[in-house]
């Protein structure tokens, strides 16, 4: 059942026991979070079902087309960035034509999922755990399970199948764009010509940075909605609960998508 | 067909519900009243396992429903259609998708009877020509009936009402009262009533449960509610000016 029963814990009664309360919580939360991304991915088997296809394409609408500025502004200066920094430092080895595969190889292995990620997590991410936490409070999803309708395949499937969808779709076209930042920074401001930089750009980047860094967002895509679902089924308390449940779906989302990005990097370049 | 067995909930330290007992016939309309407060939404919510008791038993029909888990509990909750005490549609969908969802979600039903249905359940709680509205559009009274509406689409054998005539004008909520009784006289459906309004509580109810402070004070037809002798229910009735003789009365202008 994704409702809960209003909890009530007595205080803990020492140090040491409010410690073990945050580490026994907190994996229950976890199991919990786990468990519907469980019952999500199961139902994903319905994503085409006539009832389900107009709901995921309005997410994939809703993730994809909606956050499509911010994400090309914020990869297009990070390219620009990436490329004037190292450029600059690259230029007293008279080197500087390599930012090209600099850019690159950040943009694909990090920058891009991380971006993406970070942005997806604090816009889709946040409004799926307002939207999700209001319909707690106002027993709309109280009132599905009444009816036996599963809220996680009837609201958290399409989400989570427009985001394993779209991340990494968003992510390659951030790593683009970033590219081409770079190369306007290097022709303007560090005189390498943009066929130079191309050149070098793809010359040494490996297929294997594309791969591992779309991985990574696909994971990131199935963190933020894992996360940002479960922070707004678990809302108490009102309006209060679901301003508290986006704050904490945010944060939670940033601090998984850093660590689990370390994870994978660590995997698979040693 | 409901049957509640020493029923305590605990919500922290407070007791929510004390030792509740009671059963449900079948084909009643039950009533529960009580003060704001008192349980009611609680105790309604445990008939259908949104909440389970701490200590005691809950059953519907034959079957163990505080304890049923996986496709039993779906099984039981098939039976039930219940009115949530804020409505409770979804704000996204058309008061149509709304009421339609449980046909399209559970039933193989065509497109067109579908809609047929949902026309026959609007006009029967007194809606029409609001198909396409969101439910941000709609007042509150409105709503309670999109909300009933729903409860009542997949023509279950038990409803479950909270407080369906709150909010509403005089002459809607004679007419919900009507469509309760009429429910039990013609579908021989179950129902479970929670009001504060002890009109329809004495028109529809074959019997009335006083709920105070969690506990069950009284449990009786309504002609005897109104001749009951414990003090807090007299207060309760004499509070919407009922009297023994079960009509309402103003001392100040019979005195004239
Ligand atoms: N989720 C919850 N968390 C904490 N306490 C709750 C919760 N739900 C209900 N309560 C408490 O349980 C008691 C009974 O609540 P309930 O909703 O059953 O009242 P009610 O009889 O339906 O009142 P009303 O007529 O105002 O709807 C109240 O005192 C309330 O404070
Ligand atoms: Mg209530």
């Amino acid at each position: 059942m994704i409702t809960h029963e209003p909890e009530f814990l007595p205080p803990p009664i020492n140090a040491r026991g409010r410690l073990g309360r945050i580490v026994l919580l907190n994996c229950r939360n976890a199991g919990r979070a786990l468990l519907i991304l469980w019952e999500a991915v199961l139902s994903l088997r319905f994503v085409l079902s006539k009832r389900s296809r107009p709901v995921v394409l309005q997410q994939l609408y809703v993730t994809g087309i909606k956050s499509l500025g911010v994400i090309s502004v914020v990869a297009m200066f990070t390219g620009m960035i990436l490329a004037l920094q190292m450029g600059l430092e690259l230029r007293k080895y008279g080197q500087e034509v390599n930012i090209g595969l600099a850019v690159m190889v950040s943009m694909l292995r990090e920058m891009g999922p991380f971006m993406t990620g970070l942005i997806l997590a604090a816009s889709v991410g946040s409004a799926m755990a307002a939207e999700l936490g209001t319909m707690t409070v106002s027993e709309e999803i109280a009132a599905l399970e009444v009816m036996s309708i599963s809220p996680v395949r009837f609201l958290v499937m399409p989400k989570l199948a427009a985001m394993m969808i779209m991340t990494p779709i968003l992510t390659f076209y951030a790593c683009m764009l970033g590219v081409v930042g770079g190369a306007i920074v290097g022709s303007t401001q560090l005189g390498v010509s943009v066929p130079a930089y191309i050149d070098n750009a793809t010359r040494w980047a490996e297929n294997k940075d594309l791969y591992v860094g779309l991985l990574k967002s696909f994971v990131f895509g199935i963190i933020i909605t894992t996360i940002c679902c479960y922070q707004g089924f678990a809302t108490t308390e009102g309006a209060v609960g679901v301003g508290r449940a986006t704050r904490r779906s945010v944060v939670v989302s940033f601090l998984s998508i850093l660590v689990v990005g370390y994870i994978i990097t660590r995997l698979f370049y040693q | 067909m409901i049957r509640f067995e020493h029923v305590i909930k605990y919500f922290g330290e407070r007791k929510v519900l004390d030792a509740v007992n009671f059963k449900v016939e079948r084909g009643e309309t039950f009533v529960i009243v009580g003060f704001s407060g008192a349980g009611k939404s609680v105790t309604l919510k445990h008939m259908i396992r949104l909440l389970t008791p701490d200590i005691g038993k809950i059953y519907v029909g034959d079957e163990l429903m505080s304890a049923a888990a996986g496709a039993d509990l779906v099984r039981l909750r098939e039976k039930f259609g219940m009115l949530f005490q804020g409505a409770a549609l979804l704000e996204w969908m058309s008061v149509f998708d709304n009421v339609a969802l449980p046909l399209r979600e559970k039933t193989n039903m065509s497109n067109a009877a579908i809609e047929r249905r949902v026309e026959e359940k609007l006009h029967q709680v007194n809606l029409e020509g609001v198909h396409d509205a969101m439910p941000s559009e709609l007042s509150g009274g409105m709503r309670k009936r999109v909300g009933l509406a729903r409860a009542i689409v997949m023509n279950p054998e038990i409803i479950l009402y909270d407080e369906p005539t709150s909010g509403l004008d005089p002459v809607t909520s004679r007419a919900i009262d009507q469509l309760i009784d009429r429910m039990r006289l013609e579908l021989k459906v179950t129902s479970v009533v929670v009001t504060h309004d002890l009109f329809s509580a004495l028109a529809i109810g074959t019997r009335i449960a006083m709920i105070y402070e969690g506990r069950i004070l009284e449990i009786s037809r309504p002609t005897d509610f109104i001749r009951s002798q414990n003090e807090i229910v007299k207060r309760f009735l004499d509070a919407q000016y009922i009297t023994k003789r079960g009509a309402w009365e103003r001392t100040d202008h019979e005195t004239q």
